[in-house]
């Protein structure tokens, strides 16, 4: 996204020239060409939820840098700055359309939203309250995946949230996930897949590996809508692809009839 | 620093082709000069012993790396064919295929009916080019799903054997949901109410390796490595060379000693004087006395005492502080 000034701005994917009022109340989505741009956790959460009813948990949990990774602490720093947050998930409990869920966002401008141990533990804790409170897990992805810079931790985080995620599913409590751009390898390959419905936002990435790794790996040509909502939901990986201005109602309806019985 | 295992083995192959040289020459050889020619293998042994105590006593992140994925290193049916009796492989998920990449199967290990999964890496091109190096794709995570249930319904603890360098990344593996199938491998494994024990013997692969790896118990060989991303991606990502695989394998700490000290494993079994590839029998001696010592720890417990164990084992894994007084 580019500001040409106040008033108006150059949409990154189809380069047209937006008023930037109805950029923002399209909720960012280019009124040309349809693409659904990046929105901040913070957004997120005020578009979703019903108002100033998320309540955040957790808000002091940091990273400690465990391995001594070179520029970490650095990178830590940046995200801190650019989110106002610790790291990449904020979670917390929230109603939408009158019912409570327990809720987690994660924030792409934090560290490409990785998963580090803080937001494994932010999502274990997320889907361990909806199992305590028998109310829903609700969480928004946006994440290039297990977070490098904390090794070995960062793996196990996809071990420990896939643990949540069954024990969700023995308890018969639901966890509802909305893949936004992006969505990727270490996350998705997680508690992402074991959502028991997955909403997609159009346009988003959503693959395993990522092109770096692809290429290493030697993979060659690969189909025009590669790894994108519309390429999993045609491979059946996810329930709906649904428009921003639509995420709302549809997951107060998913959340709704998964309810019914808790 | 050498990028390949063969450089910085060679030294030892030359070696070990000098004794071999030697030998050959005694029996041809008058007394007095054989005397003299044993005296001098003795001392090249001696060189050769000395070599592989220094170089494989403080092997760095990077050469371990490198012995993890030596060509010669024995693979899952290695240890298959040398620890386990009555051995009957199993093939398909019963969904899409048969998985070259993930071996699966029933046998006995000192007596005691298994389940038994693993990666299987090839030794030559064109059997290298079978296992599709090592990187299974869903149907293999399925087919291990499959054996994980089978497993649950008939009492028989899961062993799991982890050597690879990913799950596939490839167009096939994107189309059928190779990130769903790892998922649900873990989701699986945190389900059944046996004993499930993983052991590393060369490369634990990112999601690859955890797909099979969410087990009771973690065991690592000695020289292999567990990672959340290979040296040479964290490279290529984080200063744009790939080639600097040495100096992010420190960086990533992916050695067996420090997954232990990160209280992620349970334990390192020792490999043979050099590395497993030296004397495989030895090392699967090592791995058998250590999963029938492990398994038999956790047959005394029931069902649920399996299940709270192995989630209360990853829950408690991460590092971080809680920062009450939140200030930023
Ligand atoms: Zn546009």
């Amino acid at each position: 996204m580019q500001v040409k000034s106040d008033a108006f701005l150059r949409c990154s994917k189809c380069r047209k020239v937006l008023f930037s009022k109805e950029f923002e109340r399209n909720l960012r989505v280019c009124g040309s060409c349809g693409h659904h741009h990046r929105i901040s956790a913070d957004e997120r959460i005020r578009i979703t939820f019903d108002e100033g009813t998320f309540q955040e948990l957790d808000r002091g949990l940091r990273s400690c840098d465990p391995l001594e990774f070179p520029d970490y602490r650095e990178k830590l720093e940046k995200g801190a700055k650019a989110t106002g947050r610790h790291d990449s998930v904020i979670r917390g409990t929230a109603m939408i359309e009158g019912r409570p869920v327990s809720a987690a966002v994660a924030d792409f401008a934090f560290m490409g939203g990785s998963m580090g141990s803080v937001a494994g533990e932010k999502i274990a804790r997320t889907i361990e309250l909806a199992i305590e409170r028998r109310i829903p897990a609700v969480i928004f992805t946006a994440t290039g995946g297990a977070r490098m810079q904390e090794g070995l931790l960062s793996l196990m985080q996809m071990a420990k949230t896939a643990a949540a995620c069954r024990k969700a599913s023995d308890e018969g409590v639901p966890f509802v996930c909305v893949f936004t751009d992006p969505t990727m390898a270490g996350v998705l390959a997680s508690y992402a897949s074991l959502a028991d419905v997955i909403l997609a936002e159009p346009g988003a990435l959503v693959g395993f590996a990522g092109a770096r790794v692809s290429a290493q790996a030697g993979v060659g040509r690969v189909p025009d809508n590669f790894q994108t909502s519309e390429y999993n939901f045609e491979h059946g990986m996810i329930d709906a692809v649904v428009q921003r201005k639509d995420l709302r109602s549809t997951l107060a309806r998913v959340v709704d009839h998964l309810s019914a019985n808790l | 620093m050498a990028k390949t295992w063969h450089e910085w083995e060679k030294p030892l192959l030359d070696l070990e082709e000098g004794i071999q040289k030697l030998r050959d020459l005694v029996p041809k050889a008058p007394p007095d000069k054989a005397a003299q020619l044993e005296k001098q293998i003795e001392e090249f042994e001696k060189k050769r012993d000395t070599f592989l105590r220094v170089k494989y006593g403080r092997l760095g992140p990077w050469e371990r790396t490198l012995v993890a994925r030596a060509d010669n290193r024995p693979y899952t049916l290695d240890y298959v064919r040398a620890i386990v009796t009555d051995w009957v492989e199993l093939h398909g998920d019963r969904r899409y295929g048969d998985d070259k990449a993930m071996i699966a199967g029933l046998g006995k290990i000192d007596g005691i009916s298994c389940v038994i999964v693993g990666q299987q890496k090839g030794r030559d091109l064109k059997q290298r080019q079978f296992r599709n190096f090592g990187m299974a794709k869903p149907e293999g995570y399925r087919k291990a799903i499959r054996m994980f249930e089978m497993a649950d319904r008939f009492g028989l603890p899961v062993i799991s054997f982890i050597d690879t360098p990913a799950a596939d990344p490839g167009v096939d593996s994107e189309s059928r949901g190779i990130s769903e199938a790892i998922a649900a491998g873990m989701s699986s494994l945190f389900g059944v109410g046996v004993p499930t024990i993983a052991v590393i013997i060369g490369e634990g692969g990112s999601g690859g390796a955890i797909g099979i790896g969410a087990c009771n118990r973690v065991l690592m060989l000695e020289n292999s490595i567990y990672s959340v991303i290979p040296p040479e991606g964290c490279a290529a990502i984080l200063w744009r060379e790939p080639t600097a695989g040495d100096k992010a394998a420190s960086a990533l700490k992916l050695t067996a000693q420090h997954a232990l000290d990160l209280g992620l494993i349970d334990e390192i079994i020792p490999e043979s004087f050099g590395g497993a590839h030296r004397n495989p029998a030895e090392t699967a001696k090592n791995v058998e006395e250590a999963v029938v010592r492990h398994l038999r720890e956790l047959m005394v417990y029931d069902r649920d005492t399996l299940r709270t164990d192995r989630y209360a084992k990853f829950r408690a894994m991460g590092v971080f502080t809680a920062d009450e007084a939140f200030t930023l």
